[in-house]
C-alpha cells in the first residue's frame, strides 16, 4: 500500500495517544469499530464548562491509515467546542491525508468515533445537570 | 559482517535467482540460443540436449521414473490449470466429480470454480486448527463419481505440510488420480511422486532459487498412465501437452536450481530450520500474546506465521519497512478480506487480522535473524501501546464479550 506522506508522518509520530479517565463526567469516549473488521478506535475528549475541548485521547488497532485518520482527528478537534467538532467530516479527513479509495472507511471510523465522543459527554452532561436540576 | 536493509524474508511468495543457477543459464541466451524443436541443425540439437538434461535431473529430484513425465510450462498456475481442467476435459465422461481443500492456492481453487459453472461438482474440505487436511475425509468423499483430488504438498501461507503419501494410497487403492500443487515444498520436505502415488504434480522454479517464468507439470506415464486434453494448441510441443517453444535458459535454470536442491537441500533445510527456530525464540523472549498458525512440526523448515495479538497486521508491516514479510490481514488484500486460509484453519478473524508470514530462506543469514526479532519485538510492544484492544485485555475485559458494532 503506497502511503502518502502524511499518513505516514501521523503514522511514526501519532498526537494525543493515551487515556483519559472514563468516569470523569466532563470525559467522553467513542468506541468504534470491530476487531473481526481490522479496525477499533477509541477517541476520548475532555470538554470545559464552556463546551471547549481541553484535550483529546486516542488509541487504535488498525491499519496506518486508521492510524493516523484518529491521530488527526484528535489534533483537529482540540480546542474546538464539541459543536463545532462534530460538523467535522470524513471526506475533510480522507482528503487531507490523501486516503486511496480502499482505506476511505478508515476516516469514516474517525468521524463515526468524534461523534460517538461527543454523544458520550452529551449524555453525561445532561445526565449530570438532570440531577442538580 | 555489517547489516543490508531492507532485509528479504518473504521467500514464500518468490526467492532470488541463485548466482550459479544464473551463470548456468548465461550461454543459453546467446550462444546456445537455438530452437530445441529445430531438427535440422547443431543450434537445435544443443538446445535440445540441454532440455532433455533438465527433464532428467527435475525428474530425479521429484522421484518420477523418467524425464519423459516433465512437462514444461510457464509455471504453477498455468501446471495446476493444465492438470487440472486436462484432467476434467480427459475424464470427464468417466465422471465428474472434483476433490480438493479450502486452503489450496487460488490457481487451484479458482480453476475448480471454473468446472463447477461447466458441469462439475468440486467438493472443497476443510483443514483442522493446525492447517492439515484429514485422509480418512478425503476417503470419505470419493464417490464413483470423483476422477480427481487435488492436495497440494505444502500450504504457502502457514507452511503446513500436508500428508500426500496417506492420500496417495487411498486415491490408488479407489483408483482416482491424485495431482498435487507442489510449488512451496519441493526441495524442502521429503516429496516422492513413485512413493507418495502422485499422478500429477504442479513445480515453478522461482520459488526454489530458478528463474520465474518456467516450471512444470508431472504427469504419470505408467501404472497409471495420465490423459490430458491440452489446454494450449499449437505446434504440438512436450509431447502434445503443452504447445510452445521451450524457454530454453529458463529450463536449464530450472534444473540447475532442482541439481542444487539434490545436492545441498538437507543441509540447508537444517540451517533454515535453525533460523526460524531462532526468529521464533527470539520474538517469544520479549512479546506475549504470540500465537504460531499451522502445525508446529509439520510445516516447511522456513515457514513462521504468527499472529501478534492486539495488533494489526498491515500496521506492523508498516512499522517494520525495512523487513520484507507478508501478512494475512484484509487491508494487505484487495477485497478486504483477512487470508481465507488462515480463517479456513478455524482462527478467529481478528487473529487473522494480525498474523505475518515470515518467509526465511537459502541467503538470510543469523545476523538478520537476531534483527528482526529485536525490530518486531519492539514494534509489537509500540503499537500495543496505542491498542486499545490491548490496554482493555490487560484490564481485564473480555474482547469477544463486548459489543462491537459492526462495519
Amino acid at each position: 500500500m503506497a502511503y502518502s506522506e502524511k499518513v505516514i508522518e501521523h503514522y511514526e509520530n501519532p498526537r494525543n495517544v493515551g487515556t483519559l479517565d472514563k468516569d470523569d463526567p466532563n470525559v467522553g469516549t467513542g468506541l468504534v469499530g470491530a476487531p473481526a473488521c481490522g479496525d477499533v478506535m477509541r477517541l476520548q475528549i475532555k470538554v470545559g464548562e464552556d463546551g471547549v475541548i481541553q484535550e483529546a485521547k486516542f488509541k487504535t488497532f488498525g491499519c496506518g491509515s486508521a492510524i493516523a485518520s484518529s491521530s488527526l482527528a484528535t489534533e483537529w478537534i482540540t480546542g474546538k467546542t464539541v459543536d463545532e467538532a462534530a460538523t467535522i467530516q470524513n471526506s475533510q479527513i480522507a482528503e487531507e491525508l490523501s486516503l486511496p479509495p480502499v482505506k476511505i472507511h478508515c476516516s469514516v471510523l474517525a468521524e463515526d468515533a468524534i461523534k460517538s465522543a461527543i454523544a458520550d459527554f452529551k449524555q453525561k452532561r445532561a445526565a449530570r445537570k438532570a440531577l442538580e436540576g | 559482517m555489517t547489516l543490508k536493509l531492507p532485509i528479504y524474508m518473504d521467500n514464500h511468495s518468490t526467492t532470488p535467482v541463485d548466482p550459479r543457477v544464473l551463470e548456468a543459464m548465461l550461454p543459453y541466451f546467446t550462444k546456445t540460443f537455438g530452437n530445441a524443436a529445430s531438427r535440422t541443425h547443431s543450434f537445435g540439437w544443443e538446445a535440445e540436449a540441454a532440455v532433455e538434461a533438465a527433464r532428467d535431473t527435475i525428474a530425479e529430484l521429484i522421484g518420477a521414473e523418467s524425464g519423459k513425465e516433465i512437462t514444461f510450462t510457464s509455471g504453477a498456475t498455468e501446471s495446476d490449470n493444465l492438470a487440472i481442467k486436462g484432467v476434467a476435459e480427459y475424464y470427464g465422461g468417466k465422471g465428474k466429480h472434483i476433490i480438493t481443500t479450502t486452503i489450496e492456492h487460488k490457481a487451484v481453487l479458482d480453476t475448480c470454480k471454473r468446472l463447477e459453472k461447466q458441469g462439475f461438482s468440486v467438493t472443497y474440505l476443510p483443514v483442522g486448527t493446525d492447517g492439515i487436511v484429514d485422509p480418512a475425509a478425503i476417503e470419505a468423499a470419493i464417490t464413483d463419481q470423483t476422477i480427481l483430488v487435488s492436495v497440494m504438498l505444502a500450504n504457502n501461507e502457514m507452511g503446513a505440510i500436508q500428508p500426500l503419501e496417506a492420500i496417495g494410497k487411498i486415491t490408488r487403492a479407489k483408483g482416482v488420480l491424485l495431482h498435487s500443487d507442489a510449488v512451496q515444498g519441493i526441495g524442502k520436505t521429503p516429496f516422492s511422486v513413485k512413493t507418495m502415488n502422485v499422478d500429477l504434480a504442479s513445480i515453478t522454479a522461482h520459488k526454489m532459487y530458478g528463474p520465474k517464468g518456467v516450471g512444470c507439470l508431472y504427469v504419470r506415464r505408467s501404472k497409471p498412465r495420465v490423459r490430458l486434453m491440452a489446454q494450449m494448441d499449437g505446434g504440438g510441443h512436450e509431447r502434445g501437452n503443452r504447445s510452445g517453444t521451450l524457454n530454453v535458459p529458463g529450463i536449464v535454470g530450472f534444473a540447475k536450481a532442482a541439481e542444487l536442491m539434490l545436492r545441498e537441500g538437507a543441509a540447508e533445510n537444517a540451517r533454515i530450520l535453525a533460523l526460524r527456530e531462532r526468529l521464533h525464540r527470539g520474538i517469544l523472549a520479549k512479546t506475549d500474546e504470540v500465537i504460531l498458525n499451522g502445525h508446529p512440526e509439520r510445516r516447511l523448515p522456513g515457514n513462521l506465521n504468527l499472529s501478534f495479538a492486539f495488533v494489526e497486521g498491515e500496521s506492523l508491516m508498516m512499522a517494520i519497512k525495512d523487513v520484507a514479510v507478508s501478512s494475512g490481514s484484509a487491508c494487505t488484500s484487495a477485497s478486504l478480506e483477512p487470508s481465507y486460509v488462515l480463517r479456513s484453519m478455524g482462527l478467529e478473524e481478528t487473529l487473522a487480522h494480525s498474523s505475518i508470514r515470515f518467509g526465511i530462506g537459502r541467503f538470510n543469514t543469523e545476523e538478520e535473524i537476531d534483527y528482526v526479532a529485536e525490530l518486531v519485538s519492539s514494534k509489537v510492544n509500540k503499537l500495543r501501546s496505542i491498542s486499545p484492544l490491548y490496554e482493555m485485555h490487560k484490564d481485564g475485559i473480555d474482547l469477544n464479550s463486548v459489543q462491537w458494532a459492526a462495519h
